[in-house]
């Protein structure tokens, strides 16, 4: 376990040193300063800036400051934004975006699970229909499609939800069910398959001989054994739903680290970019590595060494 | 019980006649044919695909109207025979538009999954079929490069590189190659320890026949699943882009940018967003539902 651990701790480090280098350089690529916006700035300003943000440094010693930001948790400041620094808006923006984020994880969850239930159990009835044509139809309409559509319906035709701002509960509904719609789609179609295929297992048969009633088989054999599978889809959910917040919180005005992700996009600010990248990175990254340790202490047939890499 | 000579007489039916075989013997591609063509589901979703690539490659001769013309007398008209699917806020046909944004589209979707086939093959094949050290570097070396978030590499490097199609799937397969080179290297690991390779290196193959004339093709179902899976998923990287202006810039329509244009006028011109919308939903559908019907065609265990 000890040896596991610390493998994958060391592959995390690495995949982290990997992208802070590659964020960091690839941004020094970009053709034109931070500065080549502001137009006819005196020499001696453009020189005074650039030695405030010490871009006056050569390449490698500008790297590893930035490395050494990165340990200490100091992003640098941000160029368009002359007032806050990196961590001033991942300390505004995160606390928005993880709410939003778990209000999605949640619904992703129960609701992927519920469905994904529902049809194994009608297996092959309407109701196994609907639910998978209702994951199809989730896997296939980008999130800022249905974002708009909700806006549309919910907001602008029926009035029932505020079209966008985050000022309390009503405004959290549309966006979260935008961003859970895929995620719930994926998990229903692997809670389905993976249902199906512990109900016809032999133990499931046993349970049904001894006269146990339907729903204590259902819930107490089939579903938990079914969901193991689920819990790896959370590492892929956790990056699904941090991407996809990217654009629902544009379109729904929230003020969250997704859209001031987008917006330093724009601005080509370099400093925000690069900052929020390897936040998202951090969190990713750690995520799945939590999603797979939590996936072999709750499966008990899961051996944790190299072997099982076949 | 007395037995007597008779009951040794051959009986009438000719038990020679039971080994022969009465049905056309079907190759392996064959019989996946014959089960996606039972699959109507699927078989209507490549049908749409074929007519939207096709469409789509002949819009510049079907159409006179082209997707740059603006016509500021002309904007946002609602649609109407003149524009079927109206016309957007500088003029332009919303109609030709869309066809030429599925230009974009397929482009993007079908050579991000080639590229992604070329590279994940060659790379998943080496390493599953040399194993060991190779395996071991290969295999890490994917594995580092896929802990990095997907959207978040192609965003970075749209922001540096210069705007347009080819980035755009230079972006979409820099880490999108490694899914398959993951199935692949699976796949490759299973067939070798097969006897039918030990039977072809024991009449004398070399590593690039048993590479190339016997693992690879046997390897081919799970490949051209994942390869059609890709494709939806490059069309939605794209129009993600775009959308969020990082794809390809005007007067180039792509539904990503037209998505986007239509949404700050959905309340007014609700078909600007909506025909954009339409056909990216459709599209993925269609590409993903032909994924689950050749899934489900390829893959023995799920056959009823």
């Amino acid at each position: 376990m000890i040896r596991y651990l610390g493998k994958r701790i060391i592959f995390m480090i690495l995949s982290l040193f990997l992208i802070v280098t590659a964020t960091f350089f690839i941004m020094k690529a970009v053709p034109g300063g931070p500065f080549t916006s502001e137009k006819n700035v005196p020499d001696e300003i453009k020189a005074a800036l650039e030695a405030k943000y010490k871009l006056n440094l050569p390449l490698h010693e500008q790297y590893l400051d930035y490395l050494k930001g990165v340990i200490t948790w100091d992003l640098g400041p941000s160029f368009v934004e002359k007032s806050s620094t990196v961590n001033d808006m991942i300390s505004r923006g995160f606390p928005v975006s993880a709410h939003l984020g778990a209000q999605a994880l949640l619904l992703a969850i129960f609701g992927g699970i519920t469905l994904g239930v529902v049809a194994a159990l009608k297996h092959n009835k309407w109701q196994d229909y609907s639910a998978m044509l209702i994951a199809v139809l989730g896997l296939s309409v980008p999130g800022f499609i249905l974002a708009s559509f909700y806006q549309y319906f919910f907001a602008i035709k029926w009035g029932i939800f505020p079209i966008a701002k985050w000022e309390g509960f009503e405004y959290t509904v549309l966006p979260s069910l935008a961003l859970a719609a895929m995620p719930i789609a994926f998990i229903a179609r692997l809670t389905r398959s993976n249902m199906l295929e512990v109900l016809g297992q032999d133990y499931i048969k046993t349970a049904k001989a001894k006269g146990l009633n339907t729903v204590t088989i259902t819930v107490k054999h089939a579903i938990r054994n079914a969901l193991l599978p689920v819990i790896t889809y959370l590492g892929p959910l956790l990056a699904n739903i941090l991407t996809g917040a990217f654009v629902i919180e544009r379109i729904f005005g929230i003020p969250g680290l997704g859209r001031e992700f987008v917006i330093s996009i724009t601005n080509r600010d370099y400093t925000v970019i690069m900052g929020t990248t390897v936040f998202y990175a951090i969190i990713l990254v750690v995520g799945i590595l939590l999603v797979d340790i939590a996936y072999t202490l709750v499966d008990p047939r899961i051996k944790l060494s190299d072997a099982g890499r076949e | 019980m007395q037995l007597t000579k008779e009951h040794f007489e051959p009986i009438s039916v000719d038990l020679r006649q039971a080994e022969s075989i009465k049905r056309p013997s079907l190759s392996f591609w064959a019989d996946v044919w014959r089960r996606l063509k039972m699959n109507k589901v699927a078989m209507a979703s490549l049908v749409f695909i074929l007519i939207l690539v096709a469409c789509a490659s002949l819009i510049p001769i079907l159409s006179s109207n082209d997707y740059f013309t603006t016509d500021l007398a002309g904007k946002n008209k609602k649609p109407s025979a003149e524009h079927w699917f109206g016309t957007d806020d500088l003029g332009r046909d919303v109609f030709v538009r869309v066809w030429y944004g599925a230009r974009i589209s397929l482009e993007v979707g079908f050579a991000a999954a080639f590229i992604d086939l070329i590279i994940g093959v060659i790379w998943g094949g080496l390493a599953g079929f040399y194993g060991g050290k190779v395996d071991e570097i290969m295999m890490r070396i994917a594995d580092i490069l896929y802990a990095i978030p997907y959207l978040l590499v192609v965003i970075l490097l749209m922001v540096v590189l210069e705007p347009g199609v080819g980035t755009i799937i230079i972006a979409l397969t820099i880490t999108g190659w490694i899914g398959m080179a993951r199935i692949v290297r699976g796949q490759i690991l299973q067939l070798k320890a097969q006897e039918f390779v030990l039977a072809a290196r024991s009449l004398g193959a070399d590593n690039n026949r048993l590479i190339f004339k016997h693992l690879i093709p046997n390897a081919l179902g799970p490949i051209i699943v994942t390869l059609s899976l890709t494709v939806p998923s490059a069309i939605f990287a794209e129009s993600f882009l775009s959308f969020i202006g990082l794809g390809v810039s005007a007067p180039v329509a792509s539904w990503g940018t037209m998505s986007n244009e239509g949404l700050s006028a959905m309340k007014y011109y609700p078909w600007r967003l909506m025909f954009p919308a339409l056909f990216i939903s459709i599209t993925m559908l269609a590409f993903n539902l032909l994924g689950d019907g050749l899934r489900d065609a390829v893959d023995p265990r799920l056959r009823k």
